[in-house]
């Protein structure tokens, strides 16, 4: 697959999303500590790492759904501490996100969805709006299911819809949560060829949560590798594939125990057995 | 903990809530006008709200109205005036049974409706979703919601009360023989625009606090299944106290 730099990419300098030395904690739990993350423009980027170390909660730190308690998030040139929520929302509207479910909303058909977004931020004709919703919807492939309803949809289809959705405002930076659980071979190829393309076409900026190793492989310009709250490897996937770091190992080749262990903290196990305890 | 202690940490809980609902129902206020403006997405919830409940509405209006028909025959024919029974069904369907039922059907019905579908839309990341493309929830999704039910109600209370005088001419004229002229002379002699306007005043101010209460407790619900029941639950229950607080406040200031 060729990777080309659309020139809307190439017009900015320094990176498009910038994390620097963020803490944020949920009920005294620290989920991060002294995060520091830099997202090139016109590059895909994968957020990898084990179940549980905020992949997701990172996301919502850069869309500006929770706030950090410590550190700068910087998006687009803005600061998100600075932005009220009318700022925040003009922010938004340059971000796409696709959830791991797709999100659709469950009353509205495959057109509807599409074109939800030009319905509530613009005031254009009705023949604009079914020019570019079926556009998008062609980009994607799903052109002849615009009439479809959620529930009538695969789950590689309705991620195909939240992509089209996603893309409709021509944003400037993409953001995927996890979008190859799930899905069977050829719908995983199918959503793998349609972020590249979709990155490299609309000079887009694609950020990819995930923890497929394999995809992300064949899929990423830069890779974060978190654990434990802090980046523990970043590079091209093939160089975390040569890191000998013990966490970025066990994670790369799928190992059940290590750094991060097998079983979850517990009392002696057997204590815990002669005594028949049963777990409080 | 002792008995007291339990007793502030509830009374502060509960304080902390109403004081979230307050603030939510405010911002409610704030954006509906903007939601008006979709008028479309209004008249989409007044038909869900109002006439997908129509039928539940109407069969308890008429058996409502046919019971209200049969103990006021027995009552005031002790007293030898059956002729006021049209007077006696039509003050209490207008001015208290046919806002305070009808506002409890609501809660029931549309109520629950409500509070589920935007709890579940919550736990599908909906909500999320709308939020990331720069579209508030409150207005595109609650706002319409809460509207739809605060004019669906008055509506609906009408129906209640003209089905359920029906009910009570249908029993107390029909089958126990009072006097068809008089049962309607006498209720068009005594029932006072006052007595349509107070039934009006209750019916809004019902609809107001259920649509509310529903729309915030699916807009809060804990994005489980679990979480979405309680909150359904919530709805009927906190709902049907807040109606009948409301009915004895508004009737104390109405008379």
């Amino acid at each position: 697959m060729t990777s080309v730099t659309h020139p809307v990419a190439r017009a900015g300098t320094g990176p498009l999303a910038h994390l620097v030395d963020v803490a944020y904690a949920v009920g005294g739990r620290p989920v991060f500590d002294g995060l520091n993350i830099s997202i090139a423009r016109g590059s895909v980027t994968a957020i990898m790492g084990p179940s549980g170390t905020g992949k997701t909660t990172l996301l919502r730190l850069i869309t500006g759904q929770i706030r950090p308690g410590r550190g700068r998030v910087e998006v687009a040139g803005e600061d998100l501490a600075a932005l009220d929520t009318d700022g925040l929302y003009r922010l938004r509207r340059r971000m796409g996100m696709l959830f791991q479910n797709g999100a659709l909303l469950t009353d509205l058909d495959v057109y509807e969805n599409v074109a939800f977004p030009l319905r509530e931020h613009t005031q254009l004709p009705e023949c604009l709006i079914a020019r570019t919703v079926l556009m998008k919807l062609q980009a994607v492939g799903l052109r002849g299911a615009a009439r479809l309803m959620p529930a009538e949809l695969s789950g590689g289809m309705s991620r195909r819809v939240a992509l089209a959705r996603a893309i409709v405002m021509d944003p400037e930076i993409l953001i995927y949560d996890e979008p190859f659980a799930g899905l069977d071979p050829i719908a995983l190829g199918v959503v793998l060829r349609l972020i590249r393309e979709t990155n490299d076409a609309l000079g887009l900026t694609s950020i990819v949560v995930s923890h497929d190793v394999h995809v992300i492989g064949q899929l990423a310009d830069h890779t974060y590798l978190l654990s434990s709250g802090k980046v523990v490897a970043e590079g091209s996937p093939a160089e975390l594939e040569r890191d000998p770091a013990p966490v970025v190992h066990q994670f790369m080749a799928g190992e059940a125990d290590g750094p991060v262990p097998f079983h979850y903290p517990a009392p002696d196990y057997a204590a815990q057995l002669l005594g028949a305890e049963v777990p409080a | 903990m002792s008995v007291a202690g339990e007793l502030l940490l509830s009374g502060r809980e509960l304080l902390q809530k109403w004081g979230r609902f307050t603030l939510f129902t405010a911002r409610l206020l704030a954006v509906s006008p903007r939601a008006l403006g979709r008028f479309r997405l209004v008249v989409a919830q007044v038909y869900n709200a109002g006439a997908l409940s129509l039928v539940i509405i109407m069969l308890s209006g008429l058996f409502v109205g046919m019971v209200l028909g049969l103990q006021g025959y027995d009552l005031l024919r002790r007293f030898g005036s059956t002729e006021a029974l049209g007077t006696a069904a039509a003050l209490g369907l207008l001015r208290e049974l046919g806002p305070v039922v009808t506002a409890l059907l609501f809660a029931g019905r549309a109520g629950t409706a409500l509070a589920s579908e935007i709890g579940l839309m919550s736990a599908t990341d909906q909500l999320s979703a709308m939020e990331m493309m720069a579209v508030d929830p409150v207005r595109r999704v609650c706002a319409p919601r809460f509207i739809g039910g605060v004019i669906a109600m008055p509506l609906l209370a009408a129906i209640f009360s003209t089905i359920g005088i029906f009910g009570a001419q249908l029993v107390g004229v029909t089958l126990m023989g009072v006097d068809s002229g008089q049962f309607w002379s006498q209720m068009r002699g005594s029932v006072e625009l006052a007595d349509v306007v107070e039934g009006i005043i209750k019916s809004i101010a019902f609809g107001f606090a259920c649509s509310a209460i529903a729309v915030y407790e699916g807009y809060h619900a804990v994005p489980t299944a679990e979480g979405v029941g309680r909150a359904t639950t919530r709805t009927v229950v906190t709902s049907s106290v807040a109606v009948l607080a409301l009915d004895y406040t508004l009737t104390a200031m109405l008379l």
